[in-house]
């Protein structure tokens, strides 16, 4: 029978897309560095695999895995036996290949399959072996794995006519064979199940929907001691989705990725687009017959693998190859060989990079390496052995490895590849292996004299006939300018050269809802990165970023000739008038540009727009073919019958054509236009497909602001203003690509990464191929309507003019203006009613709120109920509002963001219904945590998890009965939250573990949440932390969001919450309030679906917020899947917020958002408000319900069938809008619509700490010192947490006195030793650690230190992990050894001692001390805003690797020197390291080689307190 | 915002007003104005709101905080153009409107609202001063006719609006001067007439066409009318008086307070109101029924010649001082102790008493009886018209030589135009017309003002004429380029 649970990418269903999945992983290999075959290497292997099996994830079913497999060089002595056994005897070793197939199990489809297999081959001109049946043991596999488990066989071809001497074409060949074989299976009907995991005459991959230790019980062959191999490459993998997906297990033919590909979409686009301008000598006519050469809906991982092979197959060497497609940074590096920036840059005018995390380990059979993406994000650590083996893994202490064999013991750093040679028995390092291809051509060479940078051209005249203000104001109306754009947008751009900040999040109707005719780009919402892949930090880690772009032809990927680097490189996209100009007249051998016209006639409407359209694409098709390799696309020239075609469409339409027509990487798209004015708009274009924009009326506009002078200083020349202009937006480029993870606008160009809300599908399919648009609705007409709006007010004829620009509303309420859903109205009446304390009154204000369709701003506001499918009940049988309002929760706003007062009305009311509020990331008082003696509790419920882990220390987590990770927050996604140093006080510095009247940043992702994997990870540590609370974590709604939501299941979260694209307090810009993120509705729906669908549903609550207000909104939540709700500005609203939208400025005028005395006493809220109008939404909900038929929330969870559309027939834009997607109710047997229960089988029940808590029992309870001995090894996760949060719970924030617990561990301990740790408790580990150890540390101390009868010398190998010290507030560390990439990354309060840190060490630290004895990355002290490093720079280049942003670098004073000495005393005394006492043994020669490094904002602060201190005394 | 810190430095500066016992001697503007830096001053106190309740309090949707922002950074003209961009003539709104959007205003919650009325007053004055209020003619004619009947705020705003769409306007009053209850309602020292002249010459030369004297209905047929024109807005007020009806009303001496205050206005103005006819309150002993405005403005003008006692009646208890609970923030106000310019300037102000009868000697009015009466309150603590009762024994009597009803005004004059127009009536006798259409039963007829809604603030009635006037023009061209509050 079909299994109904395996899903291929057709069964696509609701917002259900299996394309949206992400895996990610643990990976690591085995290898014998002489090539010497063995059975060892492969049971090595397996054990790596086994400890890595925590990386990894199982779903619904416990027994099946998601993944795990491993890669071995083809297994001769085995295979000859086994076939020998058939009677079928195997040519020589080379001349067969053995592949690994997955058949249907329908055994006539296997038949079907296998002939088309043997067919394949024998045409191409293979001989054809024999088949074996792979023996599989079913019973050993969960039941979910087993059900949709192929037949799995191994066919054996032999090598035959010129392949059978040449093994390179012979693998060539086998390639060809597999693609034609995998085409002509499609065929047969997209149902039938049939992947070939490899066909190689090097290698083979045994793999499977498994759990790592199931391996060997499910493929006996693996077993076998004659299955023998130099190398074994491993993979365990953790994906979001639980359906059976036997194809998408790693390792791949190539490679096993931990990691993700964020550029994928457009990797894609381009790479069919090539396909128009590849030719290969290799593969000759056999080209064509592997197009397309990207396996549609793949994983990333798959894709890139699918790349790689291409790319190898086609002549490449495979460490270039990688190379190629993931380079380091080099962009930004002045210190870098300038051969190999040459190499890196001509490789880019080939290819852009595959951007995104990643480790990647990669073999042919004949060599095995791993490289790592050039920000570091994944672990990779590797140890060579005395006796040649090694072995690399995504963490450390995976294989047993006696200390004394040790030879070396390292990590690959950001950008680095290492490879084993097996053939040559050698190992080659980063520098050799990229020396030897910079030398391979004279890239240098080639790209000096054939590349141009643009902003060298001969400048063109630049058109000077639009200065005129009237044709300015026309061109200004034409457009759709607002008085809005100038003072809101522009001039903070301007005048600053910064992105204009904002607050309160998004409540403006969407664009398609809207009654104003709307830019395009309003209908796009950004991507971004959350939990699968993190967000960059464009500020803080600018090094890894670029801006620029190259226009012209790309040559032939396949063959590498001097003529590919004949480029124009384009620093920054925004150029300018000049710039273009000098495009436009272009007249240099090898390029060609044109301008084409994007008008259309406004009279003829949406036929009109399609037809410019047509025109446009043929014209640029026309244009391309026949040699032109600039495309300008021009909006210039609009006239009282032309109106400018949007450019965001016109150059969707024409990318998309071109790629098409396999044209488009001949030619660069270039858009000069007055419609984009801001950071989104940019991007937008980019991001699906131009190089580089001229803003021509930007800049006029902005010529005339600085020539007004209302909104710009007086010493501001338009130059200036412009520059500004130019810098803001690079700056917001980056942000915007960081949010999303991705490093560099090469890959960031046409990698789509947005989405559509309420445009046309088939619109879309055209222009903006593959952008998820789950609402579908406006089309060409309503575009051309739109433009025809705004071209009427630019030509209204009659030697009429309008006086003045529309006044916009969009950013402010304005009468007249966009509509919003909290407007004097909603604001009012709210308010009104809780002072009338009548709940008629509420309902005049929810009657507001709801709107009519006709008024809509959100989705839901066109939602209607069927009333009438189920009979209504009484209202009194509903359950009462006091046990409603049990689910309800506040939003997280910061103790910092809001004021002390407002905060903790929250907390009370909260408290008092039973709800839960929210600290924020802002920590909390512990004062708070006792209960008033009225009964009320000031304390809030949930505490949050952010990335800047501020005031997270043990006794805080374990006052809570929720922990929430915030992944990512409606008004921002992708990005940190900042408090500016004025919001600072003493209290706030206390709480938070900073200086006051320091600002604080958070980074854009939690450090330790690079994948899915750390994220279970951090919920691991956190139900360490606190065994009694749940943990929760907070998403933002996105398609692909309902996958995340799987993963965060399976991570084993309690709770999930989704939280819609419009809240948010403080400060965020406004190109993010405006476009990133979307809608609650949509992304809960799609959460509800693929929880369903995978049966994971039940298991994990889902709540949802974003813009709630009324009990329509709570029944329409529940209705679409949620168990809980959250109510953010509503609550602030009834405590007296009118939404000033000043947040950020400190000024709140009734004492909400801000920390100013003054205004905090205005505060007029009252828990009793809150409390009030929560249940009247309550009691409305019921109200509801009743009427509907549902007795409680439980009930009605989920039931969607209930919910209709009421779209305004008579709306111009509604008519259109297509809800089906949204509800869907997918239908899965026995799968759960609603959480039944939460917190799976405990698996902490069997953890170390089980142990730790036994044997420390005399401390706990009567404060005895006890001291413990334990074998740790890498699977022994978050060691001492749980201990930790005992003492904690018992003895408060103090904890115990210093070493009255210590546990001594020999092994590897697994990630999170200690944390969250407090006071009186020390881990002395002999062996290593490896990521996060140390985190949330709060007191206690972690000492680590080489074990005995290593013979390496310390301090040049690696001890300790990534991410070490994360966001620790106390405590000391010592680390008899190198560690790596951002030691110490936000740590307030910790000591630490280390022997060498990789980059970004001591990043946005605001607390404590670091000594660093040895060699840093790059990028140290990033954002660092307190505490204080001392670094060891013996060879004089500590400076070129520090980032100078936030601090000095000074000499030490006699204080520091004490502490310095004092602090290398004790790592010598705890760790015995050679280095410490050489240098406490030569003291004086070694002091002054320290350098001190100080935070500005820090020194400041210290003198200021000094110069107090010695004034008051 | 230039200064997001500005409410917390300055307070609020109110308008001033010259001394009570200068002003009552002569019948010049009472409202002084700001000096240039503390209208730079007053303004920096807008604090820019997200929402800016004041925009929605102020039926025109000014859009207060660019303004107060631009006079802020001294930015006049730019300021008069954002002012000018949604209200035709801010130099009466900027006199005599209540002000309902700074009762809006989100500092009120805590803090005085800002000055806006002053300053909107100061940004158009200074316009005028300096010669940047200009005409401003079509660029084309659209060939089409309107007729605006009625030249109060209304009709001269929809005058201006559909001039300025391209359309040959003709606007009509019955009087003998354009102004309707600008010129002839609102006393001098409230609004000056020169005032009301300036704006007049401006659209005058941007081509309205001013028919005085006419009293369409009368003097022209309604059929006339509509044959002369291909659209007519009916912008005539709402000008029948509610009447007292108690025993005495025909007494010599009990006048309409619209009797009383536009013969003032003709003698501020220099024409000459006869001897028989005329009303004064020399040496009398007034007695002002009804506490409204227009009550107001008879203190004003009794005081002013010289009465020798003022007192006003009210029939509702007196309201309290303050916001009351039943018009919280940002409601405006009606429900609250209004002391205006007038009322500072002397007089009694009684509440809670009804009207009786009235006595004379020689049938001229001597005394007002009447009774002190008393309201059930509803929910809210406001008095319930339908539960007045008197109370027993509260019978009180006054002496009254000249008693003044203002105690509002029902519906239009239906007699004549209306009538003769045949256009439907609404419950109230208003003439029927939504304010999506502010189109009457007649195709081609349309009604805006207090003809339309029933009496209310010159605010009003410029919002009333420019909305009808777009919609008159969407009439004549199937669209329109006019801006509204509602559209663009």
């Amino acid at each position: 029978m079909k299994t109904p649970l395996r899903l291929s990418p057709d069964l696509k269903q609701g917002l259900y897309d299996p394309a949206h999945e992400h895996d990610a992983c643990g990976v690591g290999f085995v290898a014998n560095v002489s090539g010497q075959k063995s059975h060892e290497v492969v049971s090595k292997g397996i054990q790596v695999l086994i400890n890595l099996e925590h990386r990894g994830a199982c779903g619904c079913d416990p027994e099946t895995g998601d993944g795990a497999g491993l890669l071995v060089q083809i297994p001769d002595l085995f295979f000859r036996r086994e076939l020998g056994a058939q009677g079928v005897e195997l040519p020589k070793p080379g001349a067969y290949a053995a592949g690994m197939i997955f058949l249907d199990d329908d055994p006539a489809v296997a038949a079907r399959q296998a002939e088309i297999l043997e067919k394949v081959a024998t045409d191409e001109g293979q001989r054809v072996l024999a088949w074996r049946d792979v023996p599989c043991d079913p019973d050993s596999i969960g039941w979910l794995a087993r059900e949709s488990m192929p037949r799995v066989r191994q066919l054996f071809l032999g090598a035959d006519g010129p392949e059978a001497s040449d093994p390179d074409a012979f693998e060539r060949k086998l390639y060809v064979i597999r693609r034609l074989a995998e085409k002509q299976v499609a065929q047969l009907g997209s149902r039938s199940f049939f992947y070939v995991t490899s066909l190689s005459s090097r290698t083979i991959v045994y793999t499977g929907m498994l759990i790592s230790r199931q391996i060997r019980g499910f493929f006996p062959d693996v077993r076998d001691p004659d299955f023998q191999s130099a190398l074994c490459l491993v993979h365990s993998r953790y994906s979001t989705n639980t359906l059976g997906q036997w194809d998408l297990a790693h390792p791949f033919r190539y490679l096993a990725h931990n990691g993700e590909i964020n550029t994928v979409e457009g990797n894609q686009n381009w790479m069919r687009a090539r396909e128009g301008t590849m030719a290969s000598p290799l593969f000759g006519d056999d080209l064509a017959k592997l197009y397309p050469i990207l396996r549609d809906g793949a994983s990333d991982s798959a894709r890139f693998d699918n790349a790689l092979e291409f790319l190898v197959l086609s002549g490449r060497e495979l460490p270039e190859a990688a190379l190629m497609m993931i380079p380091e940074a080099w962009e930004n590096r002045d210190d870098m060989d300038p051969d190999l920036k040459a190499f890196y840059e001509y490789n880019s005018f080939l290819m852009e990079p595959w951007d995104g995390p990643a480790s990647l380990a990669f073999t042919d059979g004949r060599i095995i390496g791993a490289v790592l993406d050039r920000n570091g994000l994944r672990p990779s650590r590797y140890v060579v052995t005395k006796d040649g083996f090694v072995v690399m893994a995504s963490e450390v202490g995976v294989a047993d490895i006696a200390p004394e064999n040790v030879l070396v013991k390292e990590r690959l750093h950001p950008g680095k590849i290492f490879a084993i040679d097996l053939e040559g028995g050698r190992i080659m390092g980063d520098e050799e292996i990229k020396r030897r291809y910079v030398e391979r051509r004279p890239y240098r060479e080639w790209v000096e004299n054939n590349r141009l940078i643009l902003s060298a051209l001969p400048a063109g005249e630049a058109p000077s006939d639009e200065t005129d203000p009237e044709q300015r104001f026309t061109l200004q109306q034409a457009f759709g300018y607002t008085l809005e754009d100038q003072k809101v947008l522009l001039a903070p751009m301007a005048v600053q050269g910064k992105w204009p900040i904002g607050s309160m999040g998004e409540d403006a109707a969407l664009a398609c809802l809207s009654d104003k005719p709307q830019m395009l780009y309003r209908y796009f919402k950004q991507r971004f990165a959350q939990v699968s892949n993190p967000a960059m930090d464009s500020i803080n880690e600018r090094p890894v970023m670029a801006l620029y772009s190259t226009l012209g032809s790309e040559g032939n990927l396949l063959e590498e000739k001097e003529s590919h680097a004949r480029m124009i490189r384009v620093e920054h996209p925004v150029i300018r008038d000049a710039e273009l100009a000098a495009l436009e007249r272009l007249d240099e051998p090898g390029f060609q540009s044109r301008k084409l016209p994007c008008l259309f006639k406004v009279a003829d409407g949406g036929a009109g727009l399609r037809a410019a359209l047509d025109a446009l694409c043929a014209e640029a098709e026309a244009a391309v073919r026949a040699g032109v390799n600039v495309l300008i696309l021009s909006d210039r020239g609009v006239t009282p019958d032309l109106a400018p075609i949007p450019m965001l469409l016109a150059t969707g339409a024409v990318h998309h054509h071109l790629i098409r027509e396999t044209l488009r990487t001949r030619c660069g798209i270039v858009c000069e236009t007055g419609e984009a004015r801001e950071v989104a708009h940019m991007a937008l274009l980019i991001g699906y497909g131009a190089a580089a924009i001229n803003p021509y009326l930007a800049f006029q506009s902005l010529a005339e602001l600085v020539e007004e002078g209302t909104f710009t200083p007086e010493d501001l020349d338009a130059e200036t203003a412009i520059a500004n202009y130019i810098k803001a937006s690079d700056k917001g480029l980056l942000k915007t690509f960081a949010k999303m993870g991705i490093s560099t606008l090469q890959s960031y160009r046409g990698a789509q990464i947005f989405e559509a809300i309420g445009l046309d599908r088939d619109l879309v399919a055209r222009c903006f191929t593959g952008t998820a648009s789950r609402v579908s609705g406006v089309g060409y007409d309503v575009i051309a309507t739109e433009a025809a709006m705004r071209h009427a007010r630019a030509f209204p004829g009659d030697d009429f003019q309008y006086p003045e620009l529309e006044a916009g509303g969009l950013y402010q309420w304005r009468a007249r203006g966009e509509r919003h859903t909290f407007n004097p109205d909603t604001v009012s009446k709210l308010q009104i009613a809780l002072q009338r304390g009548s709940y008629e009154d509420y309902k005049e204000f929810s009657a507001a709120a709801d709107g009519a369709a006709e008024t809509a701003c959100t989705l839901r506001g066109l939602f209607r109920f069927k009333e009438g499918e189920q009979p209504a009940v009484p209202l009194e049988e509903v359950e009462p509002a006091t046990d409603l309002v049990r689910r309800f929760c506040t939003g997280a706003m910061s103790y910092g963001s809001i004021s002390l007062e407002a905060h903790q009305t929250l907390a009370i009311a909260m408290n008092r219904l039973g709800g839960k509020s929210n600290t924020g990331e802002g920590g909390e008082d512990p004062d708070r945590f006792t209960p008033e003696p009225n009964g009320d509790l000031r304390r809030s419920a949930i505490k949050q998890v952010a990335s800047g882990r501020f005031g997270v220390t043990s006794w805080y987590l374990v006052n809570s009965d929720e922990m929430q990770i915030k992944v990512a927050q409606g008004a921002k996604p992708g990005e940190g939250g900042e408090l500016p140093g004025h919001k600072v006080d003493d209290t706030i510095a206390k709480v938070r573990h900073s200086t006051p009247g320091v600002g604080l940043i958070s980074p854009p992702p939690h450090h330790d949440i690079y994948s899915i994997e750390d994220l279970a990870q951090l919920i691991y540590d956190l139900k360490n932390a606190n065994r009694y609370a749940k943990v929760s974590v907070k998403l933002v709604s996105v398609t692909g969001v309902g996958t995340i939501a799987a993963g965060v299941s399976k991570g084993k979260a309690d709770g999930v919450l989704i939280s819609g694209m419009d809240g948010g307090t403080g400060a965020s810009p406004q190109a993010s309030i405006k476009y990133a993120g979307m809608p609650w509705e949509i992304g809960l729906a799609e959460t509800q679906q693929t929880l369903v669908l995978n049966d994971l549903r039940g298991r994990i609550k889902v709540q949802t917020d974003g813009g709630l207000k009324t009990g329509r909104d709570v029944v329409i939540a529940a209705l679409l899947g949620a168990d809980e709700f959250g109510f953010s500005t509503a609550p602030l609203v009834a405590m007296g917020c009118i939404l000033m939208r000043v947040c950020h400025l400190n000024t709140c005028p009734v004492g909400i958002a801000t920390q100013d005395p003054e205004l905090r006493e205005r505060f007029a809220g009252t828990p009793d408000s809150v409390v009030q109008y929560l249940l009247w939404v309550a009691e409305e909900a019921r109200e509801l319900m009743a009427r509907l038929g549902f007795r409680s929330v439980n009930e009605m969870i989920g039931h969607v069938e209930v919910l209709d559309v009421g779209v305004a027939e008579s709306h111009w834009k509604q008519r259109g809008l297509d809800f089906s997607e949204l509800f869907h109710r997918p239908e899965v047997p026995h799968a759960l619509h609603q959480c039944e229960s939460q917190g799976l089988a405990d698996e902490l029940e069997k953890v170390l700490d089980q142990k730790l808590l036994r044997m420390a029992a005399p401390a706990i309870e009567r404060r005895e010192r006890v001291e413990v001995e334990l074998p740790v090894m890498n699977t022994d996760r978050t060691v001492g947490t749980i201990l930790g949060s005992e003492v904690s719970l018992k003895y408060g924030e103090a904890g115990l006195p210093e070493d009255t617990i210590t546990i001594r561990l020999r092994g590897s301990a697994g990630q999170s030793l200690g944390a969250f740790c407090t006071h009186g408790l020390t881990f002395e580990v002999e062996g290593d650690t490896n990521d996060y150890a140390g985190k949330g540390l709060c007191g206690a101390k972690i000492i680590v230190r080489v074990p005995p009868g290593s013979t390496f010398d310390a301090s040049e190998n690696i001890i300790g992990g990534n991410v070490l010290l994360y966001g620790a507030t106390g405590g000391e560390a010592y680390f008899q050894g190198l560690v790596g990439e951002r030691f110490c990354v936000r740590n307030s309060g910790a000591d630490a001692v280390v022997e060498g840190v990789g980059d970004h060490g001591c990043e946005y630290m605001t607390g404590g001390h670091a000594v660093i004895l040895g060699p840093t990355g790059r990028n140290f002290a990033a954002g660092m805003s307190g505490g204080i490093a001392y670094v060891l720079d013996e060879d004089g280049v500590f400076a070129s690797r520090v980032n100078p942003e936030t601090v000095d670098l000074d000499p030490l004073d006699d204080a520091d020197l004490e502490r310095l000495q004092r602090m290398v005393r004790r790592h010598f005394q705890y760790t015995r390291s050679e280095r410490a006492d050489d240098i406490l043994r030569k003291w004086d020669a070694f002091a002054p080689k320290f350098v001190k490094v100080f935070p500005k904002d820090y020194k400041r602060a210290e003198q200021d307190r000094i110069a107090a201190e010695s004034g008051n005394g | 915002m230039a200064d997001p810190r500005g409410f917390l430095k300055h307070g609020r500066e109110s308008t001033s007003y010259r001394s009570a016992s200068e002003r009552v001697d002569d019948w010049k503007l009472v409202q002084e104005h700001f000096p240039p830096e503390k209208s730079h001053e007053q303004a920096s106190r807008c604090m820019d709101c997200g929402i800016p309740f004041c925009n929605n309090g102020c039926p025109l949707g000014n859009i207060i905080p660019d303004f107060n922002d631009l006079v802020y950074r001294d930015k006049w003209e730019d300021a008069l153009a954002r002012l000018h961009s949604t209200n035709n003539f801010p130099e009466f709104t900027g006199l005599v409107c209540p002000a309902p959007c700074e009762q809006a205003c989100v500092l009120g919650i805590n803090q005085d609202p800002v000055s806006i009325k002053q300053i909107e007053w100061e940004i158009v004055r200074r316009g005028w001063d300096e010669g940047w209020i200009t005409p401003r003619r079509p660029g084309r004619r659209t060939g089409r006719s309107v007729a605006v009947v009625g030249s109060g705020p209304a009709g001269l705003s929809a005058a201006q609006q559909l001039n300025r769409a391209g359309h040959t306007v003709t606007l009509f009053e019955k009087s003998d001067r354009i102004g309707g209850l600008l010129r002839y309602g609102i006393p001098d020292f409230k609004l000056e007439k020169w005032v009301i002249d300036r704006r007049l010459d401006q659209l005058r030369e941007e081509g309205v066409s001013f028919q005085t004297g006419v009293n369409v209905g009368v003097d022209l047929s309604a059929a006339d009318l509509r044959r002369s024109f291909d659209a007519v807005l009916l912008c005539t007020g709402s000008e029948h008086p509610r009447d007292l009806e108690v025993p005495g009303r025909e007494l010599e001496g009990v006048h309409f307070a619209m009797d009383f205050l536009p013969q003032q206005n003709r003698r501020v103005a220099g024409d000459e109101v006869p001897g028989e006819g005329a009303i004064l309150a020399a040496d009398r002993d007034v007695v002002i029924l009804g506490g409204g405005d227009t009550g107001s403005d008879c203190i004003g003008t009794s005081n002013r010649q010289g009465a020798r006692s003022v007192t006003s009646i009210e029939l509702l208890p007196r309201p309290p001082e303050g916001r009351h609970a039943s018009e919280p923030w940002p409601l405006s106000k009606k429900y609250y102790f209004n002391v205006s310019s007038s009322h500072a300037e002397g007089g009694k102000r009684d509440y809670a008493m009804m009207t009786t009868k009235l006595t004379g000697e020689g049938g001229r009015v001597t005394q007002l009886h009447g009774v002190h009466v008393e309201f059930e309150r509803d929910r809210l603590e406001r008095p319930l018209m339908n539960t007045m009762r008197e109370v027993p024994g509260s019978e009180f009597s006054i002496p009254a030589t000249l008693v003044l009803l203002a105690m509002g005004f029902v519906h239009p004059v239906h007699e004549g135009l209306v009538e003769g127009l045949g256009v439907d009536l609404d419950p109230r006798g208003n003439v029927s017309a939504d304010t999506r259409r502010f189109a009457t039963s007649e195709p081609g007829v349309f009604a805006a003002g207090d003809c339309r809604r029933g009496q209310s603030l010159v605010v009003w009635a410029q919002w009333e004429g420019r909305e009808a006037a777009r919609q008159v023009d969407v009439y004549l061209q199937g669209k329109s380029r006019l801006q509204s509050r509602t559209a663009a």
